[in-house]
Protein backbone atom coordinates (compact mmCIF):
# COMPACT_ATOMS: atom_id res chain seq x y z
CA UNK A 1 0.00 0.00 0.00
CA UNK A 2 1.27 3.34 -0.96
CA UNK A 3 1.88 5.40 2.35
CA UNK A 4 -0.48 8.27 3.38
CA UNK A 5 0.69 11.51 2.47
CA UNK A 6 1.26 13.85 5.30
CA UNK A 7 -1.58 16.74 4.61
CA UNK A 8 -0.63 20.74 4.72
CA UNK A 9 -1.77 23.69 3.13
CA UNK A 10 -0.67 24.32 -0.56
CA UNK A 11 1.64 27.07 -0.98
CA UNK A 12 -0.27 29.77 -3.35
CA UNK A 13 2.11 28.52 -6.43
CA UNK A 14 1.16 25.04 -5.54
CA UNK A 15 -2.57 26.10 -5.70
CA UNK A 16 -2.10 27.65 -8.86
CA UNK A 17 -0.38 24.46 -10.90
CA UNK A 18 -3.00 22.23 -9.09
CA UNK A 19 -5.96 24.51 -10.58
CA UNK A 20 -3.94 24.24 -13.92
CA UNK A 21 -3.71 20.96 -13.91
CA UNK A 22 -7.02 20.11 -13.08
CA UNK A 23 -8.21 22.66 -16.25
CA UNK A 24 -6.01 20.74 -18.63
CA UNK A 25 -7.48 17.38 -17.64
CA UNK A 26 -11.34 18.54 -17.98
CA UNK A 27 -10.22 20.46 -21.38
CA UNK A 28 -8.90 16.83 -22.89
CA UNK A 29 -11.84 14.49 -20.91
CA UNK A 30 -14.02 17.51 -22.90
CA UNK A 31 -12.45 17.07 -25.94
CA UNK A 32 -12.76 13.35 -25.75
CA UNK A 33 -16.18 13.03 -24.73
CA UNK A 34 -17.09 15.48 -27.89
CA UNK A 35 -15.13 13.00 -30.31
CA UNK A 36 -17.09 10.28 -29.09
CA UNK A 37 -20.23 11.94 -29.48
CA UNK A 38 -19.21 12.98 -32.65
CA UNK A 39 -18.02 9.55 -33.62
CA UNK A 40 -20.68 7.65 -32.41
CA UNK A 41 -22.88 10.35 -34.64
CA UNK A 42 -21.24 8.89 -37.84
CA UNK A 43 -21.18 5.39 -36.63
CA UNK A 44 -24.78 5.91 -36.93
CA UNK A 45 -25.37 7.42 -39.88
CA UNK A 46 -23.27 4.98 -41.88
CA UNK A 47 -25.09 2.14 -40.11
CA UNK A 48 -28.24 3.66 -40.77
CA UNK A 49 -27.92 4.28 -44.62
CA UNK A 50 -25.73 0.58 -44.95
CA UNK A 51 -28.59 -1.11 -44.22
CA UNK A 52 -31.02 1.57 -45.76
CA UNK A 53 -28.96 0.54 -48.79
CA UNK A 54 -29.25 -3.24 -48.04
CA UNK A 55 -32.78 -3.30 -48.26
CA UNK A 56 -33.45 -1.26 -51.42
CA UNK B 1 5.95 -0.69 -3.56
CA UNK B 2 5.47 3.04 -5.17
CA UNK B 3 7.85 5.44 -3.22
CA UNK B 4 5.89 8.01 -1.14
CA UNK B 5 6.04 11.24 -2.83
CA UNK B 6 3.46 13.24 -0.95
CA UNK B 7 3.62 16.34 -2.97
CA UNK B 8 3.70 14.41 -6.15
CA UNK B 9 0.83 12.46 -5.09
CA UNK B 10 -1.23 15.45 -3.80
CA UNK B 11 -1.57 16.50 -7.28
CA UNK B 12 -4.24 14.89 -9.41
CA UNK B 13 -2.26 13.23 -12.29
CA UNK B 14 -1.27 14.95 -15.77
CA UNK B 15 -2.93 13.72 -18.71
CA UNK B 16 0.31 13.30 -20.23
CA UNK B 17 1.12 10.35 -17.95
CA UNK B 18 -2.44 8.50 -18.46
CA UNK B 19 -1.31 8.92 -22.15
CA UNK B 20 2.54 7.61 -21.63
CA UNK B 21 0.39 4.62 -20.15
CA UNK B 22 -0.99 4.04 -23.37
CA UNK B 23 2.68 2.83 -24.66
CA UNK B 24 2.56 5.00 -27.57
CA UNK B 25 5.49 4.36 -29.15
CA UNK B 26 4.46 0.65 -29.53
CA UNK B 27 1.11 1.86 -30.74
CA UNK B 28 2.46 3.23 -33.75
CA UNK B 29 3.46 0.18 -34.86
CA UNK B 30 -0.07 -1.46 -33.85
CA UNK B 31 -1.39 1.11 -35.81
CA UNK B 32 0.28 0.56 -38.82
CA UNK B 33 -0.18 -2.81 -39.19
CA UNK B 34 -3.51 -2.90 -38.50
CA UNK B 35 -3.95 -0.16 -41.02
CA UNK B 36 -1.73 -2.25 -42.97
CA UNK B 37 -4.14 -5.78 -42.76
CA UNK B 38 -6.95 -3.55 -43.56
CA UNK B 39 -6.01 -1.98 -47.00
CA UNK B 40 -4.46 -5.57 -47.92
CA UNK B 41 -8.34 -7.28 -47.50
CA UNK B 42 -9.98 -8.26 -50.07
CA UNK B 43 -13.14 -5.78 -49.75
CA UNK B 44 -14.16 -2.33 -48.50
CA UNK B 45 -15.12 -0.57 -45.43
CA UNK B 46 -16.73 2.70 -45.00
CA UNK B 47 -13.58 5.14 -44.33
CA UNK B 48 -15.64 6.37 -40.83
CA UNK B 49 -15.99 2.71 -39.80
CA UNK B 50 -12.50 1.83 -41.06
CA UNK B 51 -11.09 4.94 -38.85
CA UNK B 52 -13.45 3.49 -36.18
CA UNK B 53 -11.69 -0.04 -36.39
CA UNK B 54 -8.45 0.95 -36.36
CA UNK B 55 -8.79 3.51 -33.50
CA UNK B 56 -10.71 0.81 -31.25
CA UNK B 57 -7.40 -1.78 -32.29
CA UNK B 58 -5.25 1.05 -31.12
CA UNK B 59 -7.10 1.80 -27.87
CA UNK B 60 -7.64 -1.50 -27.26
CA UNK B 61 -3.46 -2.40 -26.99
CA UNK B 62 -3.37 0.96 -25.41
CA UNK B 63 -5.60 -0.18 -21.98
CA UNK B 64 -3.57 -3.53 -22.91
CA UNK B 65 -0.58 -1.28 -22.24
CA UNK B 66 -1.88 0.04 -19.11
CA UNK B 67 -3.05 -2.93 -17.61
CA UNK B 68 0.27 -4.45 -17.89
CA UNK B 69 1.97 -1.21 -16.06
CA UNK B 70 -0.36 -1.55 -13.32
CA UNK B 71 0.67 -5.03 -12.99
CA UNK B 72 4.40 -4.43 -12.97
CA UNK B 73 4.78 -1.39 -11.67
CA UNK B 74 7.48 -2.98 -9.12
CA UNK B 75 9.20 -4.79 -12.02
CA UNK B 76 9.52 -1.09 -14.01
CA UNK B 77 10.68 0.35 -10.70
CA UNK B 78 14.14 -1.78 -10.70
CA UNK B 79 14.52 -1.55 -14.37
CA UNK B 80 16.72 1.50 -15.82
CA UNK B 81 14.28 1.62 -19.26
CA UNK B 82 11.57 1.72 -17.54
CA UNK B 83 11.66 3.31 -14.50
CA UNK B 84 10.85 7.02 -15.29
CA UNK B 85 7.22 5.33 -16.46
CA UNK B 86 4.27 7.36 -14.60
CA UNK B 87 3.84 4.42 -11.91
CA UNK B 88 7.45 4.00 -11.06
CA UNK B 89 7.86 7.72 -10.87
CA UNK B 90 5.18 8.04 -8.00
CA UNK B 91 3.07 10.65 -10.93
CA UNK B 92 -0.14 8.26 -10.61
CA UNK B 93 -1.90 6.01 -7.93
CA UNK B 94 -1.45 2.26 -9.13
CA UNK B 95 -5.40 2.21 -9.16
CA UNK B 96 -5.60 5.11 -11.34
CA UNK B 97 -3.97 3.09 -13.87
CA UNK B 98 -5.52 -0.03 -13.43
CA UNK B 99 -9.37 1.62 -14.03
CA UNK B 100 -7.97 3.40 -16.84
CA UNK B 101 -6.79 0.10 -18.11
CA UNK B 102 -10.27 -1.53 -17.84
CA UNK B 103 -12.24 1.15 -19.41
CA UNK B 104 -10.24 1.49 -22.51
CA UNK B 105 -10.13 -2.13 -22.99
CA UNK B 106 -13.68 -1.89 -22.20
CA UNK B 107 -14.99 1.18 -24.45
CA UNK B 108 -12.46 -0.36 -27.27
CA UNK B 109 -14.19 -3.62 -27.43
CA UNK B 110 -17.65 -2.54 -27.19
CA UNK B 111 -17.52 0.40 -30.05
CA UNK B 112 -15.71 -2.56 -32.22
CA UNK B 113 -19.01 -4.81 -31.35
CA UNK B 114 -21.40 -1.90 -32.32
CA UNK B 115 -19.36 -0.79 -35.16
CA UNK B 116 -17.93 -3.37 -37.14
CA UNK B 117 -19.15 -6.74 -35.73
CA UNK B 118 -18.95 -8.73 -32.70
CA UNK B 119 -16.43 -11.40 -34.30
CA UNK B 120 -13.97 -9.00 -34.48
CA UNK B 121 -14.61 -7.40 -31.26
CA UNK B 122 -14.31 -10.65 -29.51
CA UNK B 123 -10.93 -10.73 -31.38
CA UNK B 124 -9.78 -7.79 -30.51
CA UNK B 125 -11.14 -8.78 -26.21
CA UNK B 126 -8.90 -11.89 -26.25
CA UNK B 127 -5.81 -9.91 -27.93
CA UNK B 128 -5.98 -7.32 -24.65
CA UNK B 129 -6.40 -10.63 -22.71
CA UNK B 130 -3.54 -12.40 -24.44
CA UNK B 131 -1.24 -8.91 -23.51
CA UNK B 132 -2.56 -8.06 -20.13
CA UNK B 133 -2.66 -11.28 -18.38
CA UNK B 134 -1.63 -14.60 -20.61
CA UNK B 135 1.78 -12.89 -21.38
CA UNK B 136 2.27 -10.18 -18.57
CA UNK B 137 0.74 -11.83 -15.47
CA UNK B 138 1.08 -15.73 -16.24
CA UNK B 139 3.95 -16.08 -18.90
CA UNK B 140 6.42 -13.16 -18.40
CA UNK B 141 7.59 -14.24 -14.98
CA UNK B 142 7.41 -18.08 -15.89
CA UNK B 143 9.23 -18.48 -18.67
CA UNK B 144 12.13 -17.19 -20.46
CA UNK B 145 10.02 -18.85 -23.75
CA UNK B 146 7.87 -15.48 -22.14
CA UNK B 147 8.47 -13.63 -25.46
CA UNK B 148 7.77 -16.48 -27.80
CA UNK B 149 4.25 -16.93 -26.74
CA UNK B 150 3.40 -12.99 -25.86
CA UNK B 151 4.86 -12.71 -29.41
CA UNK B 152 1.36 -13.57 -30.33
CA UNK B 153 0.01 -10.13 -28.60
CA UNK B 154 1.61 -7.72 -31.50
CA UNK B 155 0.72 -10.22 -33.94
CA UNK B 156 -2.90 -9.12 -33.21
CA UNK B 157 -3.60 -6.04 -34.80
CA UNK B 158 -3.55 -6.85 -39.21
CA UNK B 159 -5.61 -9.81 -38.44
CA UNK B 160 -8.05 -7.55 -36.69
CA UNK B 161 -7.51 -5.17 -39.34
CA UNK B 162 -8.31 -7.85 -41.99
CA UNK B 163 -11.28 -9.39 -40.17
CA UNK B 164 -12.95 -6.05 -39.79
CA UNK B 165 -13.06 -5.23 -43.40
CA UNK B 166 -14.05 -9.43 -44.69
CA UNK B 167 -16.27 -10.41 -41.56
CA UNK B 168 -13.95 -13.66 -41.61
CA UNK B 169 -10.87 -15.74 -40.67
CA UNK B 170 -8.71 -17.15 -43.95
CA UNK B 171 -5.41 -18.16 -44.27
CA UNK B 172 -4.24 -14.71 -45.41
CA UNK B 173 -4.93 -12.90 -41.61
CA UNK B 174 -3.59 -16.12 -39.97
CA UNK B 175 -0.43 -15.93 -42.09
CA UNK B 176 0.00 -12.43 -41.03
CA UNK B 177 0.00 -12.97 -37.73
CA UNK B 178 2.19 -15.76 -37.94
CA UNK B 179 4.49 -13.54 -39.78
CA UNK B 180 4.70 -10.94 -36.33
CA UNK B 181 4.89 -13.65 -34.19
CA UNK B 182 7.67 -15.49 -36.14
CA UNK B 183 9.50 -11.59 -35.95
CA UNK B 184 8.63 -10.96 -32.44
CA UNK B 185 11.47 -13.29 -30.67
CA UNK B 186 14.86 -12.29 -32.72
CA UNK B 187 13.60 -8.88 -32.58
CA UNK B 188 12.98 -8.55 -28.75
CA UNK B 189 15.61 -11.05 -27.77
CA UNK B 190 18.36 -8.82 -30.12
CA UNK B 191 17.12 -5.87 -27.39
CA UNK B 192 17.40 -8.33 -24.15
CA UNK B 193 21.18 -9.38 -25.81
CA UNK B 194 22.19 -5.48 -24.90
CA UNK B 195 20.18 -4.67 -21.86
CA UNK B 196 19.99 -8.49 -20.08
CA UNK B 197 21.63 -6.83 -16.83
CA UNK B 198 18.43 -4.79 -16.47
CA UNK B 199 16.48 -7.86 -16.88
CA UNK B 200 18.24 -10.25 -14.05
CA UNK B 201 18.09 -7.45 -11.87
CA UNK B 202 14.09 -7.57 -11.99
CA UNK B 203 13.99 -11.23 -11.86
CA UNK B 204 12.52 -11.54 -15.20
CA UNK B 205 12.91 -14.78 -17.03
CA UNK B 206 14.41 -13.19 -19.94
CA UNK B 207 16.10 -15.93 -22.17
CA UNK B 208 19.96 -14.20 -22.27
CA UNK B 209 19.46 -14.63 -18.39
CA UNK B 210 17.49 -17.92 -18.27
CA UNK B 211 19.73 -20.15 -21.54
CA UNK B 212 22.41 -17.77 -21.97
CA UNK B 213 23.80 -15.92 -24.75
CA UNK B 214 24.94 -18.72 -26.66
CA UNK B 215 21.08 -20.22 -27.03
CA UNK B 216 20.08 -17.10 -27.49
CA UNK B 217 21.98 -16.32 -30.16
CA UNK B 218 21.17 -19.66 -31.82
CA UNK B 219 17.51 -19.57 -31.44
CA UNK B 220 17.59 -15.61 -32.80
CA UNK B 221 19.30 -17.71 -35.68
CA UNK B 222 16.96 -20.06 -36.48
CA UNK B 223 13.31 -17.51 -36.06
CA UNK B 224 15.20 -15.51 -38.54
CA UNK B 225 15.52 -18.79 -40.75
CA UNK B 226 11.91 -19.47 -40.11
CA UNK B 227 10.67 -16.06 -41.06
CA UNK B 228 12.50 -16.25 -44.54
CA UNK B 229 9.98 -18.62 -45.96
CA UNK B 230 7.11 -17.48 -43.94
CA UNK B 231 7.28 -14.51 -45.05
CA UNK B 232 7.08 -15.28 -48.71
CA UNK B 233 4.12 -17.55 -47.97
CA UNK B 234 1.47 -15.17 -48.52
CA UNK B 235 3.33 -15.06 -52.09
CA UNK B 236 3.05 -18.60 -52.33
CA UNK B 237 -0.08 -19.48 -51.71
CA UNK B 238 -1.46 -16.65 -54.17
CA UNK B 239 -2.61 -13.69 -51.82
CA UNK B 240 -0.30 -11.64 -52.82
CA UNK B 241 1.92 -10.79 -55.84
CA UNK B 242 5.06 -10.95 -56.99
CA UNK B 243 6.14 -7.44 -55.94
CA UNK B 244 5.50 -8.65 -52.40
CA UNK B 245 6.95 -12.06 -52.69
CA UNK B 246 10.28 -10.27 -54.15
CA UNK B 247 10.18 -7.59 -51.64
CA UNK B 248 9.91 -10.22 -48.52
CA UNK B 249 12.80 -12.53 -49.79
CA UNK B 250 14.97 -9.47 -50.12
CA UNK B 251 14.02 -7.95 -46.38
CA UNK B 252 13.76 -11.35 -45.25
CA UNK B 253 17.35 -12.18 -46.56
CA UNK B 254 18.64 -9.04 -44.85
CA UNK B 255 17.22 -9.93 -41.63
CA UNK B 256 19.02 -13.56 -42.01
CA UNK B 257 22.19 -12.11 -43.08
CA UNK B 258 22.26 -9.61 -39.67
CA UNK B 259 20.85 -12.65 -37.56
CA UNK B 260 23.45 -14.90 -38.69
CA UNK B 261 26.22 -11.99 -37.54
CA UNK B 262 24.33 -12.08 -34.06
CA UNK B 263 23.90 -15.69 -33.72
CA UNK B 264 27.72 -17.07 -34.66
CA UNK B 265 29.62 -14.56 -32.44
CA UNK B 266 30.25 -14.23 -28.83
CA UNK B 267 30.15 -10.83 -26.85
CA UNK B 268 33.31 -9.82 -24.94
CA UNK B 269 33.39 -7.87 -22.06
CA UNK B 270 32.90 -3.82 -22.61
CA UNK B 271 31.73 -5.18 -25.94
CA UNK B 272 29.81 -2.48 -28.09
CA UNK B 273 26.82 -5.10 -29.29
CA UNK B 274 26.34 -3.23 -32.12
CA UNK B 275 25.53 -6.33 -34.00
CA UNK B 276 22.74 -6.89 -31.68
CA UNK B 277 21.48 -3.01 -31.59
CA UNK B 278 21.50 -2.96 -35.55
CA UNK B 279 19.61 -6.15 -35.98
CA UNK B 280 17.05 -4.78 -33.28
CA UNK B 281 16.91 -1.34 -35.60
CA UNK B 282 16.57 -3.43 -38.82
CA UNK B 283 14.07 -5.47 -36.82
CA UNK B 284 11.54 -2.16 -36.56
CA UNK B 285 12.17 -0.84 -40.62
CA UNK B 286 11.58 -5.01 -41.52
CA UNK B 287 8.55 -5.08 -40.29
CA UNK B 288 7.26 -1.69 -41.81
CA UNK B 289 8.70 -2.01 -45.11
CA UNK B 290 7.31 -5.74 -45.17
CA UNK B 291 4.03 -4.51 -44.29
CA UNK B 292 3.96 -1.29 -46.14
CA UNK B 293 4.71 -3.66 -49.34
CA UNK B 294 1.72 -5.79 -48.59
CA UNK B 295 -0.35 -2.93 -49.45
CA UNK B 296 1.71 -1.67 -52.58
CA UNK B 297 1.36 -5.19 -54.00
CA UNK B 298 -2.79 -4.93 -53.41
CA UNK B 299 -2.65 -1.42 -55.07
CA UNK B 300 -0.41 -2.65 -57.70
CA UNK B 301 -2.75 -5.53 -58.42
CA UNK B 302 -6.31 -3.45 -57.98
CA UNK B 303 -4.99 -1.27 -60.86
CA UNK B 304 -3.33 -3.69 -63.27
CA UNK B 305 0.20 -3.00 -62.47
CA UNK B 306 0.81 -6.78 -61.94
CA UNK B 307 -0.90 -9.93 -62.92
Amino acid sequence: MNEIPTLRTLTPAESEQLRARQRNRNRVLGVLLLSLAVLFFAISIVKISEMARFHS
Amino acid sequence: MIPAQPQALLMPTDWRDFFALTKPGVMRLVIFTALCGMLAAPGTLHPVLAFTAILCIAVGAGGAAALNQWWEADIDAVMKRTSRRPLPGGRMQRESARDFGFALSGISVMTMGLAIGWLTAGILAFSIFYYAWIYTVWLKPRTPQNIVIGGGAGAFPPLIGWIAVTGHITLMPVLLFLIIFMWTPPHFWALALFVQTDYSKAGIPMMPVVAGEKSTRWQILAYAGVLLPLSMTPWFIGGTGRIYGLAAFLLSSVFLWLSIRVGLRASAPGDGMKPEKRLFAYSIFYLFILFAMLVVDRFATIYGWQA
